[in-house]
């Protein structure tokens, strides 16, 4: 199964993916007209300025979510794909679950959550498609580690 | 809409060359570039200090201030106007060169070029309010080169003389009144009448420095008055300069699209904007020893075909076809067949000089402005202008035997293409005066005018809009003229002929085959642009009204660069409504929006239209237009 990953060091801060999470959680989809939305569209991942350093930072799709434990209705639940989402129909807005995240990345849309949702209608999320950089990549856990270890051998030598 | 790139034959099938030999082509980039930066896209990006670069979050979470304070209507009119600088500086720049050439042909200084049209240098002088009696024409001559050097350089705040000349009565009093009446509203000066065409450019630099104009109306309005020097300015210095060096355009038939190539000739593809090159290019061409030379290189003569503006220049005036607008320019190298593509300045993409590598096509640069990576630069100057142009046309030649064969593919795709419409041609055809054009709109015989104009662009599938728009727009019997990539679009579809009136309505159609026009009329470059603005004028006069009320329309339907955003801009400042496409980068700055799409038509009459649907579009065109004869009476 395919996860969202970020190489930090190639992240500019172009906030580039806000924009592209934004267009396409909103109802038309297209820079142009969402900007014009009555209800303007929310972002799910955040670019965190730390240090002087960019942080991307995005629901990591847990396993066994402390978002789905914590919540009272069954909104939080795990989707066919396996992702962590949330049904707005039963959400209650007691945000337990934006008190458990440990990553912050749980907003609320006055008194409903969003979150990150692994872009459903696209094969590639939305972020990492629109990331300069490619520092967003979608891959498999063995496919990043690879490059990782590709990378730490070539500082060995 | 199908898959397909591009409205033209050529252009797919040069499109799938490339992409099967894998080249890099223009559409390639555009996709990698994708999706393009949201903050760019709405204007709501400022780079212009050290504080930033600063951005507003469009969607009002994030920093609705740049670190200035600057909010978003303040960027997006920065931004903008910075545009119209740049735009107003490439045409004004390219007008400036043919005035210096008329003075230094006039002072006797320069022998490699001539005064062509003596009749025209007579009407401008006469426009200027230059007295003509009893001067030579080298006298005249260098009376109207020192105006025209003079609005680019004077230091007085009065309005320039180009502008004063030319632009229609009601137009120059309504400016002063609205230059007026914000005085009398704000207590601030406001100017729209151009002082000096280069000051304009280099006030907008000022004003759009950090800390300086932050009041997105008065950004807007220094813009539209640049744009103007550029207009009733830069531009129409370089028509008119350029007419009474090379000559007026008159009516011909001239061929279109790469099948202009000719396998078992020496091709020679100009591209860029300038006829002081262009014109000697195709002088030198013609030089019975460079033909000999050719031949005894086993070629059957020279191929001269233009690309693009400097394309359309030297089709208005010669026998000379057009390989294609701004989307063909890789195209062209991808044939094989091109010895030579010869450039000077403005649309050229760099991307040419690697992809030439991959033929023997040699990418020669030739202005002091205009060097680019990997080209072989031959400095073209006018004080040697013969010498230079034999120099490059011999390098075409020597690089023939250098053709691969195998790579050689040249579209069969060539039309017919009447063209030369200028304002002097088109009252010719009317019979010497605008009477029957007035008359046959009074009669709505013909309903209206729309000015199609501007490039192209890969956003956009190629042509489609300007071809479809233009024959939609004929069968209300609207008369579509135009100018630039649209116009080589034109051409290339087979529609600058009297043939083509067929699919018009019925009153358009009797009068095109009454006077023996096509309804798509080709009036010449980017520059030339300044014509239409001329017949506007013509019109307004003659039924002394203001050119916001004449039945106009004008559109940019696959605009692509600044300079169309100033040519847009001066046609709106100058009372007609434009119709864009794609969406400018302005919709972040929502009261810049309100000020270019409602407060510029309540203040100029004319006003922009961003929409995406053709007969939409044709719609509001038609529309505009019979609301304008409603108010005229007819």
């Amino acid at each position: 199964m395919k996860e969202l990953f970020v190489n930090f060091d190639k992240c500019l801060g172009c906030l580039s993916c806000e924009i592209a999470c934004r267009v396409e959680h909103s109802l038309t989809k297209n820079i142009f007209t969402s900007i014009f939305e009555s209800k303007p569209p929310r972002k799910r991942v955040f670019v965190q300025f730390y240090q002087n350093k960019n942080i991307p930072l995005q629901c990591r799709n847990c396993d066994d979510s402390p978002c789905i434990k914590v919540c009272p209705t069954g909104a939080m639940h795990k989707d066919e794909r396996n992702v962590t989402i949330c049904d707005e129909e039963k959400c209650i807005g007691c945000f337990m679950c934006v008190l458990a995240c440990p990553f912050g990345v749980i907003s609320a849309d006055r008194k409903k959550v969003i979150k990150c949702d692994r872009c459903p209608d696209r094969e590639t999320p939305a972020c990492v498609e629109a990331c300069p950089t490619k520092a967003l990549t979608f891959e498999e856990v063995k496919e990043f580690s690879a490059e990782k270890r590709e990378l730490a051998a070539s500082k060995v030598i | 809409m199908s898959k397909e790139l591009s409205f033209d034959r050529a252009a797919n099938q040069m499109i799938e060359l490339a992409h099967k030999k894998n080249y890099e082509i223009v559409w390639d980039r555009l996709k990698e570039q994708q999706p393009q930066c949201g903050f760019g896209q709405l204007g709501v990006c400022c780079r212009n200090c050290v504080m930033g670069p600063c951005r507003i979050d469009p969607y009002g979470e994030g920093p609705q201030k740049g670190v200035c304070g600057a909010e978003a209507d303040t960027i997006v009119a920065r931004n903008l106007v910075r545009m119209i600088a740049a735009g107003a500086a490439a045409h004004s720049d390219h007008g400036r060169r043919p005035a210096m050439l008329l003075k230094e042909v006039a002072e006797g200084k320069n022998t490699h070029y001539e005064i062509k049209d003596e009749g025209k240098l007579k009407e401008v002088a006469k426009r200027l309010g230059i007295d003509v009696k009893d001067k030579d024409k080298f006298q005249i001559a260098k009376e109207v080169a020192d105006v025209a050097l003079n609005d680019y350089g004077k230091q007085d705040s009065k309005p320039i003389r180009f502008l004063e000349g030319y632009a229609a009565k009601k137009l120059k009093e309504k400016w002063l009144k609205i230059e007026e009446s914000l005085y009398q509203n704000t207590g601030k000066i406001f100017g729209v009448l151009p002082r000096n065409i280069d000051r304009e450019i280099v006030d907008i630099m000022h004003r759009t420095h950090i800390g300086v104009d932050n009041h997105p109306l008065s950004i807007i309005m220094q813009g539209i008055r640049a744009s103007l020097g550029d207009g009733w300015g830069g531009s129409l210095i370089a028509t008119e300069c350029q007419d009474i060096l090379f000559g007026t355009p008159k009516v011909h038939a001239v061929y279109a699209n790469l099948g202009v190539l000719k396998k078992d000739r020496v091709n020679l593809v100009i591209h860029g904007h300038e006829p002081v090159l262009s014109e000697q290019i195709v002088a030198a061409a013609q030089d019975p020893e460079l033909i000999e030379y050719a031949k005894s290189k086993g070629a059957k003569g020279i191929n001269i075909a233009g690309m693009c503006c400097t394309g359309n220049e030297i089709l208005m005036r010669h026998n000379v076809p057009v390989a294609g607008n701004e989307l063909h320019q890789e195209l062209a190298v991808i044939t094989g067949a091109v010895e030579a593509m010869v450039v000077d300045v403005q649309c050229i993409f760099p991307a040419l000089a690697n992809l030439s590598k991959c033929f023997h096509t040699k990418f020669i640069s030739t202005s002091d402005q205009a060097l680019f990576p990997g080209a072989m630069h031959v400095q073209f100057e006018e004080d040697n202008a013969e010498e230079v142009a034999r120099r490059i046309v011999k390098i075409a030649i020597d690089n023939f035997e250098n053709r691969d064969e195998s790579k050689v593919n040249i579209p069969e795709e060539n039309k017919e293409a009447l063209v030369g419409f200028s304002v002097e041609q088109i009252l010719s055809a009317l019979g010497g005066n605008v009477t029957p054009l007035v008359e046959a709109i009074k009669q709505g015989k013909i309903k209206g005018v729309v000015g199609i104009v501007g490039c192209n662009n890969p956003k956009v599938k190629q042509d489609y809009y300007h071809v479809n728009l233009a024959k939609e727009l004929i069968k209300r019997d609207i008369l579509v003229i135009g100018t630039g990539c649209w116009a080589i679009a034109l051409a290339k579809a087979g529609l600058l002929s009297v043939d083509a009136a067929k699919e018009a309505g019925e009153g358009l159609k009797s009068v095109c085959e009454a006077l023996n026009i096509p309804p798509f009329l080709h009036m010449g470059s980017c520059v030339d642009c300044s014509r239409i603005l001329v017949l506007a004028a013509g019109l307004a006069d003659y039924l002394d009204v203001d050119i916001s009320d004449l039945p106009l329309f004008g559109s940019a339907p696959e605009w692509m660069t600044e300079k169309a955003v100033s040519i847009g801009t001066y046609f709106v400042a100058s009372g007609v409504p434009v119709h864009l496409w794609p969406v400018p980068p302005v919709l972040g700055g929502k009261e810049v929006v309100k000020i270019l799409t409602q407060t510029a038509k309540e203040v100029f009459g004319g006003f922009f239209v961003i929409e995406e649907n053709i007969q939409k579009t044709v719609d509001i065109m038609e529309n505009h237009i019979l609301e304008k004869r409603k108010s005229l009476g007819i």
